[in-house]
């Protein structure tokens, strides 16, 4: 299955519509990272408002991402995180070691991306 | 529906097999009646540990069925997850998280446990590990 990854002006968009395997997983971690070199992204927003659940290794894959696609020179924002899915999370005891930005949807996400290219910019902390 | 017709069980030895066990303890748990966070919980604990059968046992299985507390005022879910991988050498260690011997976050077990009700593990080094997982049903 191809995830589609849409172009936004300077960010990228991929919206994670089912449960994915392993294999589907580092593909579109592989695809992600190619289309951000291509474009030249700034931002990426991850859209998993389909998943209704999100377990230690997604969100370990999640972060794998944002590292990377930070490298590449582009922040991520992670969306549409479901409020069950969110306690969960919590509970899982994943927030100490997930540095990962999540806004509750994409108009917010693309807000945020805005305002933490904008502070890498002017030079502050990001 | 007799109560063997309520009983799932998955061999684990893929990612693949993992989204099915996670789809089959979901179901179950809705049909119980679990609200859908107890639901999240429940699959998220079934995702960890069967994510630990294939990263450290390569294979195994997990059973998911109805349950009844031993004084039988409360109704639940209990998953076990059996394999025979190389066992753990210190539970109490894996148990406190944040640790991991295969790059993950190591919060598998850890987290398995903080999401369910009830957690029990036997595991002997080279022989293998079975862990028993339940969640009740909140009385309204």
């Amino acid at each position: 299955m191809d995830i589609p990854i849409l172009k936004i002006e300077d960010f990228l968009v991929v919206t994670i519509q089912s449960e994915l395997s392993d294999d589907e997983i580092s593909k579109l971690q592989e695809d992600i990272l190619l289309r951000i070199k291509d474009v030249g992204a700034t931002g990426l927003i991850i859209d998993i408002t389909a998943l209704d659940i999100v377990d230690s290794f997604m969100g370990r894959t999640l972060s794998n991402v944002a590292a990377t696609a930070e490298l590449l020179g582009a922040k991520t924002v992670v969306v549409g995180i479901r409020p069950a899915v969110a306690v969960t999370l919590v509970e899982l005891g994943i927030r100490v070691k997930w540095n990962v930005n999540t806004a509750l949807n994409l108009e917010r996400g693309r807000k945020l991306l805005k305002q933490l290219i904008g502070a890498e910019q002017r030079g502050g902390v990001s | 529906m007799s109560e063997d017709e309520e009983m799932t069980k998955v061999n684990i030895a893929s990612s693949a097999d993992i989204i099915a066990a996670r789809g089959k303890g979901r179901e179950l748990a809705m049909k119980m009646g679990f609200n859908v966070v107890d639901q999240t919980k429940i699959t998220t604990a079934i995702s960890e540990l069967t994510r630990n059968i294939v990263t450290y046992a390569g294979k195994g299985e997990v059973t998911i069925e109805k349950a009844q507390s031993e004084t039988g005022d409360k109704n639940g879910i209990v998953v076990v997850c059996v394999d025979e991988g190389p066992g753990i050498k210190d539970i109490g260690l894996v148990l406190k998280g944040g640790v991991s011997t295969s790059g993950s976050l190591g919060l598998g077990l850890s987290g398995a446990k903080q999401l369910m009700d009830e957690f029990e593990i036997k595991s002997k080094p080279g022989e293998g590990t079975i862990i028993t997982i339940k969640k009740w049903l909140r009385r309204r």
